[in-house]
This record gives structure tokens, C-alpha cells and sequence, in this order.
């Protein structure tokens, strides 16, 4: 039997399907990066394009990320102040403290008893001379409190600060945690926020793909005219393209991945400065190898997705069938 | 290799472009189809390559019903069919090894055998010695003669070649019609859409006449001047 028939005919076996098969994918492949360099300018802006859109929501989430490990390490924000009663005499006072001390959920204390809060008061607030005409002192005896690190991010915050307000020395509990909060509920703001700006980026470069590849199947109109008239099947004329899409994407993020490297590497040393300002030994967190894999991969299946809309949408139309 | 039975294909816009048309060639003739413009004569091409769609009746190619190919047959349909164009459709950001290559690429030969064909093909209409040049730089009738390479270098069993000497002066289309008469002669069943009515009689073949989509004359072999 000759190559012909056992070609065009219907009795080839497995193997030499799954060898056709792969060879014409790594044509495919090989033709698409040839494309790809026949046009090398359309190209580039296309991946710059990719690249500036996917750059953008991935630095934005390094952002936030960095601002967590911050606010993580700064357990320091969310410190309790006790106010004790004022018939709380001194004794009194260290014997609470040293009874906070075994709480499992206190790290450190630091007494400020009411003879130090008059003192300390008179100099900043500048009223010494009227406090000084007062017989008692006014001011209570005070407990800075400071939770264990882990104590605000589970939540366990406003249970403490309930415990500590019914223990009968204690006037008032007032945790630090209004600013806190509000921190936190910023970082969830910008949170939800770079998760809309990466969905609308995502779609962003679907489209920005599939429009390269609108173009590029209506300027290889021609070629794929012919091939579909010399027996080319819908996957093989599909192929190119969807490589095309595939290694825009890829190149794209690839992109990202560089353009955020680099602005991590300008932002560095300005960065030290500032944390070395509040005495922190305090590092730029860059992308982990899952972080940038993950990167990597969705830029790849996005460029994939978009050219596979593109294919499907323009392709069918064009004659013959 | 063709047969015709009561074929109709009508436009949606209600124009008959063929009409009831009956119709056979055999397996390994060579046949010519003419007629003025808008004959149909493309149209009859178009329909046996299934490029357009008769509407009614039946068409048997290669022992195959048009009307049972459809969907993911076709292209495996279309294999066994070379085609050639008017005006040469031959890509012009390639050389002409790779538009020649091109039908064998599409039904996933390997490298080296791509590579023999080709030549082989290239030879048969002697152009081997330009095989890496681009198709705009070679003259019309070298671009229908690469055309026509294309055409067979997957070795089809029918060829269908769509006006091919429309462009060309005389001396040059009565090449390109021996060069088919050649292919013709290792048992491919070669099918011309022409006008040119002085050089189809020369060639003293088959001619199939049509007339506003109808069979106008049915012109047998022995027809002479």
C-alpha cells in the first residue's frame, strides 16, 4: 500500500496518528514563533502591552502583601491601656501586674503609677502650676499592656479587652484599636480593590490577545483560504494561533515578572531607608517561585483564552467552510 | 470520478447558478468545462471541491455522496483533490518549496518525505531551480506552473484547475495545458474551467459547454474541428 492511501484514507494506525499529531503541533509551534518574528514591532507592543497589565495588579498584591508583614511585625500598634481605679494603691498595682504577667495572652507590661503619670503629665501638658494647687492627685494608676503578636490577627482582641474590664481593679480597658481597625479595614479596602483592578486587567488582555489575533487571522485570510482547501482541518489552522496567544501570554508575564523585579530592586534601597527611620530591620518581600509560577501560568492561559475567542469568533466566517 | 444527477445549486438570493444539471466524467479523463462568464463553469468547481453547496440533487465524487460529507469529513474529502486558481493564490511571505509543501504539510508528512515530493513535484513542471526564491518574483506563468505543483504534489486523484491560463499568452497556456495533459496521462482525472475556446479545441478533449447555469453541449472525445 503506498503513502497515499494510508494517509488520506482511513486505515493509519495509532502511533502514526499521535506522531502526526505531535509533529504538527511543534510545526504549529515553530510557525507561530516565526510569525511572531516577521512582525517583530506588533509583537512586542502586544507582550509590553500584556506585560504593563499584568505587572500591574501583581505589584499591586506585592504591595498589600508587604503591608501585612508590616502590620504583622507591628504588634506594637495594637497596645491596651488599663486604667485602674483610683483607690488602687501602688502595692496593688504591682500585684496585678504580676498576675497579668501569667496571662497567656499578655507579652509585656509597663507600669505607669500615679505619682509617674503626675509627673509626666505636668511636663506635657504644661498645667503644672494649677495641678499643683490640687491636695490629691487626679490621675489613676495605669497598665500598658502588650498582646502577644497573634492575639489582634485571630480576633481574640475584643475577648481580652472584655476579661481585662471586669477585673475589679480595673476602671477602664481601651485597646488601641480604633487606628488599628481602621488600618485593617483599609488594607481590606484596597484588598477587594486589586482584586477588581486584576479582574478587569485579566479581561484586559483577553481582549488585547484576541484582538492581535483578530488581526492576524484576517491578514492570513488568504493562507488560511488555501489551506482549508487543501484539507486542512479546523485544528490544524486553528493551532497557530492559539501558540500565538499562548506565547503572547507568556512572554507577556514573563514581562511582569521582569518589570516587577526591577521596580522591587529601585524600591529597595529607599525602603531600608525609611524602615531603618522606625528602627526596623524591615525587607521588601518580592515573589515567591509559587507566586511567580502561578504569574507565569496565568498569563499563559490567558493569552490562550483570548486567542481561542478570537478563533472561535473569526475563523468560522471565513469561506470555504 | 464525477457524477452529476439533476444538480441545482441556487443562491439564497433566489439565482440559479446551475439547473438541473446531468453530468459524468470518468475516471482518468480529461475534460474542459466552458462557457461565457457566469456560465457556472466556476461554480461546478466550487461544488465538486465542495467550496459551495448544491442545493438539490445528487453529486458522486471519487465514490463519495457530497451529501454525506460534511463537518470533519471534508477536509479529508478535499485531500484527495488538487486545485488551481486564476489568479495563482500563492502565499507570498514564503518560498515556493513551502507553498508547494503546503497540502503534504496539512496531511502531516514527515520532513523527508515533504522534501522528496516537493522537489519531485517542482520538477514535473521545471521549476526545481527556484524552489527557495518567493513566488512574487517569478513570472504568471511560473506562478500557475508553482500552482499547479501545489496542486499535485499530494498526488490527488482528480485536479481541478479553475481558469488556469486566464493571464497568459498564447505560447504559455498551451504549455501549462500539456503540462496537465501530463498529469492527465499517470491517471489523474484532470477537470479545466475555460474560456478559451480556440486552445480547448486544439487540445481535442472533452468539452463540457454550459449555458446560464445549464448543459449547452456534451462534446465527446472524437469531436474535431
Amino acid at each position: 500500500m503506498n503513502k497515499r492511501a494510508t494517509i488520506g484514507g482511513q486505515s493509519i494506525g495509532v502511533t502514526r496518528v499521535i506522531k502526526i499529531w505531535l509533529i504538527q503541533h511543534a510545526q504549529a509551534f515553530v510557525f507561530s514563533l516565526g510569525q511572531m518574528s516577521k512582525n517583530p514591532m506588533g509583537s512586542f507592543l502586544t507582550i509590553a502591552v500584556i506585560g504593563i497589565s499584568l505587572s500591574l495588579p501583581a505589584g499591586f498584591y506585592l504591595l498589600l502583601d508587604n503591608a501585612q508583614r508590616i502590620t504583622a511585625s507591628w504588634s506594637g500598634a495594637a497596645q491596651i491601656t488599663l486604667f485602674l481605679k483610683l483607690e488602687t494603691d501602688d502595692q496593688h498595682v504591682h500585684r496585678l501586674s504580676e498576675k497579668l504577667q501569667q496571662h497567656v495572652d499578655i507579652d509585656t507590661i509597663v507600669i505607669i503609677d500615679r505619682h509617674q503619670a503626675l509627673t509626666e503629665f505636668k511636663q506635657i501638658s504644661g498645667f503644672g502650676e494649677a495641678l499643683a494647687a490640687l491636695d490629691t492627685n487626679p490621675l489613676p494608676a495605669v497598665l500598658l499592656l502588650q498582646p502577644t503578636s497573634n492575639v489582634i490577627s485571630s480576633g481574640r482582641g475584643e475577648q481580652l479587652i472584655k476579661s481585662l474590664h471586669d477585673m475589679p481593679e480595673v476602671d477602664i480597658a481601651q485597646f488601641d484599636r480604633q487606628w488599628a481597625k481602621r488600618l485593617f479595614t483599609i488594607i481590606e479596602v484596597f484588598q477587594r480593590a486589586v482584586f477588581m483592578l486584576s479582574a478587569l486587567l485579566a479581561i484586559a488582555v483577553l481582549l488585547i490577545v484576541g484582538n492581535t489575533i483578530r488581526l492576524a487571522i484576517y491578514s492570513r485570510h488568504v493562507e488560511i483560504e488555501i489551506n482549508k482547501l487543501f484539507g486542512a482541518t479546523n485544528s490544524f489552522i486553528q493551532r497557530p494561533f492559539l501558540y500565538s496567544g499562548l506565547i503572547h501570554g507568556f512572554c507577556g508575564s514573563i514581562m511582569a515578572w521582569f518589570l516587577l523585579v526591577v521596580s522591587l530592586l529601585l524600591l529597595e534601597a529607599p525602603v531600608m531607608r525609611l524602615t531603618g527611620l522606625y528602627y526596623s530591620n524591615f525587607r521588601l518581600a518580592g515573589l515567591s517561585g509559587n507566586e511567580s509560577l502561578i504569574l507565569i501560568g496565568s498569563g499563559a492561559l490567558l493569552g490562550l483564552a483570548g486567542s481561542w475567542l478570537a478563533v472561535q469568533r473569526h475563523l468560522k466566517v471565513i469561506e470555504p467552510v | 470520478m464525477i457524477r452529476f444527477t439533476d444538480v441545482y445549486m441556487r443562491y439564497q438570493t433566489g439565482n440559479d447558478a446551475l439547473k438541473r444539471l446531468n453530468l459524468h466524467v470518468e475516471q482518468g479523463a480529461m475534460a474542459y468545462v466552458t462557457g461565457r462568464s457566469g456560465a457556472g463553469k466556476s461554480t461546478l468547481l466550487q461544488i465538486i471541491a465542495l467550496i459551495k453547496r448544491h442545493t438539490r440533487g445528487q453529486i458522486i465524487v471519487n465514490g463519495q455522496n457530497l451529501d454525506r460529507v460534511t463537518g470533519n469529513r471534508i477536509p479529508l474529502f478535499r485531500r484527495n483533490i488538487g486545485f488551481t486558481f486564476q489568479d495563482h493564490r500563492l502565499l507570498n511571505d514564503r518560498s515556493v518549496f513551502d507553498n508547494v509543501a503546503l497540502p503534504l504539510v496539512i496531511a502531516g508528512y514527515r520532513y523527508q518525505e515533504i522534501h522528496k515530493r516537493v522537489r519531485a513535484s517542482l520538477d514535473k513542471v521545471g521549476l526545481l531551480s527556484r524552489e527557495n526564491t518567493r513566488p512574487m518574483s517569478l513570472s504568471s506563468g511560473e506562478q500557475q506552473r508553482v500552482g499547479i505543483a501545489r496542486a499535485v504534489v499530494h498526488r490527488p486523484a482528480l485536479l481541478l484547475a479553475d481558469e488556469p491560463t486566464g493571464n497568459l499568452d498564447p505560447a504559455l497556456s498551451w504549455e501549462i495545458m500539456k503540462l496537465f495533459e501530463r498529469f492527465n496521462q499517470v491517471g489523474v482525472t484532470v477537470l479545466i474551467a475555460s474560456h478559451d475556446l480556440d486552445m480547448i479545441k486544439k487540445m481535442k478533449k472533452r468539452i463540457i459547454t454550459l449555458k446560464e447555469g445549464c448543459l449547452l453541449t456534451h462534446i465527446g472525445n472524437t469531436l474535431q474541428e
